[in-house]
């Protein structure tokens, strides 16, 4: 049982998926039983995951017995395992949020949203560069249908755009994929890194043709700033758990680069080695300065959030652009920090719009809420986290990463970062003080909050204060998980035993 | 045969490529439809291009590469689902938004008085 422990993300989603969406009619009751049990024991498969990963052993799970490189394998490192935890922290929340009713909007929430976390959970463990591209189109495919659910023009129109974005991105990863096979004839990450190192420089520019082509493809699902046209209507339009559930998604993004140029094109790629790393930095600032304008200038709280996404993405993008130990440990803080919290605002943005009635999400005037109180303290701890203030985590996570930036980039990052944040906070407030203050004379709309709701948001939120608690082994963490990924050396020895003595030619 | 290849997916990429940039979602769902058969011929030449070899190993001299093959199959699989997707879609946005533009055309009249 234990040696198939690293395949249960992907199965146990599967399976639940699959028996949900045999009829798509049907009891509500029993599926939202099955959707949040799943859920449940994702995260229990996660916990276990991160407690064995944590001894910085590398174990893969050949499918089908097919030793790498031959099989496809899923991997499970440090890195993996705390990208799984998260994935399956961030879908309890939403899965319990959508249980009080945006389920029942349109059909097969609870099918969608499995088959989702399965994608995401197979992008997070392959350790085969075309896998990675099956795995992105299931979790999109999902999103796609996730996205539209409950039906609406906003919805469509945002849709359209998404779709047709994502399927020119399928096309160029297939290209990319293409080429890195054609010019070193193998699919494995771990085996790609070993041939790289012996290529023949011929090649030299095919590789990086397609090394390149592959960063416009994690490019547009991590939102970088040419390519990030899609997000903030895509996510300001979704049902409010599909948007939660949607900032792991940039973070897919953000993972398959640090996964596939610290692998495949680490220090031993010799002149091919960290060939990201320009792009990604100078377009991490600009990505950082254009999230920040369209923070101020959102009109609405949901697109605020969307924006707020996106000073994230800059802010993580930088820390793969600065590319040191402790930067990486820096932006993996930051990017549990961020999923969580901009993940956390999208359902409380739903809640505030649900109280408001006709006002909705609007920063306009509207009418009182019943639970203002409630709502206002919630938004002003989520404000205070996203914005990174002490003395929440957004704090510490920039703190690192600030702390982590060296010399030559310090000019560069430090006043973009700041400002970015002073944005943030600037439109936080006015937005925050629109949606509670300034309210006409008149009755509160009747939108009584329910339980479920109020614990998907308290869920996501209260990661916030707990990251400050456990701020040391966290940290601790990370640290371990970036120093992994800066030698990848142990990884490639645990996938290809005889690659690393030389028995490889 | 190389040459005639390259040629003649670079043609279809090109198509492709200039049907995704036009306004109308009809156009745009040919235009990845031909990208995605240009993408499916490309994928299929990376194993190197073998003429009379055997499809599967059959001795050590003359076989062709069996791995692009799968990959093939597997990406005309994904393909056609995204296709017939991407066209429900396409039709859902035309009976909602009351327009095929891609934008969902609020200025549709306004272009078509300057054509």
């Amino acid at each position: 049982m234990m040696q198939h422990l690293v395949i249960l993300p992907i199965v146990l989603p599967l399976v639940a998926g699959v028996v949900l969406l045999r009829s798509r009619q049907g009891n509500t009751h029993h599926k939202r039983v099955i959707g949040v049990s799943a859920t449940v024991a994702l995260l229990a498969v996660a916990i276990a995951l991160v407690i064995k990963a944590s001894s910085g052993e590398v174990t893969y799970y050949a499918v089908g017995d097919w030793q790498p490189p031959f099989g496809i394998v899923m991997v499970l490192d440090r890195l993996s395992a705390l990208m799984i935890l998260l994935t399956a922290i961030l879908a309890l929340g939403c899965v319990v949020f959508a249980c009080a009713g945006d389920d029942e909007q349109g059909s097969n929430f609870h099918g969608l949203f499995q088959l989702q976390l399965m994608g995401i959970n197979g992008a997070f463990l392959t350790g085969d560069l075309f896998n990675l591209f099956v795995f992105f189109e299931v979790l999109l495919l999902a999103s796609y249908a996730l996205l539209m659910h409950g039906g609406g023009k906003a919805r469509i129109q945002a849709g359209v755009h998404y779709v047709v974005l994502n399927l020119a991105g399928s096309s160029l990863f297939l290209i990319a994929v293409g080429v890195l096979y054609g010019a070193t004839g193998t699919l494995n990450m771990a085996d790609m890194a070993v041939r790289l190192s012996e290529l023949n420089p011929e090649r030299a520019g095919l590789v990086s043709a397609g090394a390149l082509l592959l960063l416009v493809v994690f490019g547009l699902k991590a939102a970088i700033l040419p390519l990030y046209f899609w997000m903030p209507r895509a996510y300001a339009a979704a049902p409010a758990p599909v948007a939660a559930l949607f900032a792991i998604m940039t973070k897919v993004g953000i993972y398959a680069i640090l996964r596939v140029y610290h692998l495949v094109f680490g220090d031993h790629a010799g002149p091919l080695a960290a060939l990201e790393q320009p792009w990604v930095w100078w377009l991490s600032l600009a990505t950082l300065v254009v999230a920040a304008i369209g923070v101020l200038a959102a009109r609405d709280l949901r697109l605020l959030v969307a924006y707020l996404v996106l000073v994230s993405v800059g802010t993580l993008l930088a820390g793969i652009g600065i590319h040191t130990p402790q930067a990486i440990s820096a932006l993996l803080f930051y990017l549990v920090h961020t999923t969580l919290v901009t993940g956390g605002l999208f359902l409380l943005a739903e809640l505030i719009g649900l109280q408001r009635g006709k006002a909705n999400t609007r920063l306009v005037k509207g009418r009182p809420l019943q639970n203002g109180g409630l709502l206002a303290s919630l938004f002003f701890l989520s404000a205070v986290a996203v914005a990174g203030l002490p003395p929440l985590s957004g704090a510490i996570g920039k703190a690192l990463l600030l702390d982590a930036t060296p010399a030559d980039h310090q000019p560069w990052l430090w006043p973009i970062l700041l400002g970015a944040g002073l944005c943030s906070l600037v439109a936080l407030s006015r937005a925050g003080s629109t949606l509670f203050w300034r309210s006409h004379e008149g009755e509160p709309n009747r939108a009584p909050l329910t339980r479920r709701q109020l614990f998907g948001v308290s869920w996501l939120l209260g990661a916030s204060p707990l990251l400050v608690i456990l701020a040391g082994p966290v940290s601790d963490y990370t640290q371990a998980t970036a120093e992994q990924l800066a030698s990848p050396d142990p990884h490639i020895q645990a996938l290809l035993p005889e690659a690393v003595a030389g028995g490889d030619t | 045969m190389e040459s005639l290849y390259a040629i003649t997916t670079g043609i279809l990429t090109a198509c492709g490529l200039f049907l995704t940039l036009r306004g109308r979602t009809f156009p745009v769902v040919v235009g990845l439809t031909l990208l995605s058969y240009a993408v499916n011929l490309f994928l299929f030449s990376m194993g190197g291009l073998t003429t009379n070899g055997a499809v599967i190993i059959d001795g050590p001299s003359n076989y062709a590469d069996p791995l692009p093959q799968a990959l093939v199959l597997t990406a005309i699989v994904i393909g056609f689902a995204m296709t017939a997707f991407v066209v429900i879609l396409a039709m859902r946005a035309r009976g909602d938004l009351g327009n095929d533009h891609v934008d969902g055309g609020k200025f549709e009249e306004f272009r078509e008085d300057r054509r």
